[in-house]
């Protein structure tokens, strides 16, 4: 599977919409649980890969995420993703760049625009929804699709909002997102 | 999300064809997923509808445009609830019975 390039023409006219990704998910949990989940570092470490995120959560805030101590053991820089927030406006809408510097390939690869949508729907279900638009960014765009995950990089999006869910709703986490220990 | 939904959704050829279309490339629009098939463009319509009920496309609208993105979510939630349950005891049996026989070795 290849994933589209934004640089130079193509047989199959690309546009914007190709590289950009969506996921949504269904969580029975208020809008503010969900925006906790995402942006305080005492939840982040807890789903997904497990990151201790640092947000300063304003138009043109830095954002830093910060390898777990797992992590750490396994030879990851201290920083492993950057970006600044573009809107901040809890508990409904995230809208932030985000760039992946755990390697020098993933590092130079162009910043993406990340959007977390957090609408409430009904009975107490809120619905998230992420668009991940990583144009310039193809290294980057295969590994949040999961298509590391059989060498172990894990599944991507998919996976970090089904560990988000069964977080937030059973208090468990998924047995294969302990984080750290 | 109702699973049964999924399960329905996913047991049709063409909404299959349609999820791997998608997979391929997402943001296409009716008339592109329309020409991979011979069929009504009514017909794809509704095979759609039952995706997005399912949650398993998204749909944004673009200009006069609606465009279709895959959303692996729903399936990643099967397989977390259902899959893991039942192979994660088997695989850790083998790799017990392997580490029993090699300590006896």
């Amino acid at each position: 599977m290849t994933t589209p390039t934004t640089s130079g023409p193509t047989t199959s006219e690309p546009t914007a919409s190709e590289t950009v990704q969506i996921y949504r998910v269904y969580i029975r949990a208020t809008p503010e649980a969900i925006w906790e989940a995402v942006t305080n570092p005492e939840w982040t470490v807890k789903y997904g890969y497990a990151p201790v995120v640092d947000y300063d959560l304003r138009a043109g805030g830095a954002f830093r995420a910060y390898a777990n101590e797992g992590m750490k053991a396994f030879g990851c820089p201290d920083v492993i993703s950057d970006g600044e927030v573009i809107e901040a406006d809890p508990p409904r809408k995230l809208v932030q760049t985000w760039r992946m510097t755990m390697t020098p390939e993933l590092a130079a690869e162009a910043f993406t625009r990340l959007t977390y949508d957090i609408v409430p729907a009904r009975g107490g279900v809120t619905k998230l929804t992420v668009t991940h638009d990583v144009t310039g960014a193809p290294l980057w765009a295969g590994l949040v699709r999961g298509e590391g995950e059989s060498t172990g990089a894990g599944g991507g999006w998919a996976e970090i909002l089904s560990g988000l869910k069964t977080l937030l709703e059973t208090g468990e986490q998924l047995p294969f997102q302990s984080g750290p220990e | 999300m109702d699973d049964n939904l999924v399960f329905k959704a996913l047991a049709d050829p063409t909404r299959r064809t349609l999820l791997d279309l998608l997979f391929e490339r997402g943001g296409r629009t009716l008339t592109d997923l329309e020409s991979h098939f011979d069929m009504t463009r009514i017909g794809v319509m509704k095979h759609l509808r039952l995706l997005e009920d399912a949650g398993l496309i998204v749909t944004q609208r673009s200009g006069r445009e609606k465009l279709h993105f895959l959303n692996a979510v729903p399936i990643r939630l099967i397989h977390d609830r259902w899959i893991d349950k039942y192979t994660e005891p088997h695989a850790s049996a083998l790799a017990d019975l392997k580490a029993e026989l090699e300590t006896k070795t």
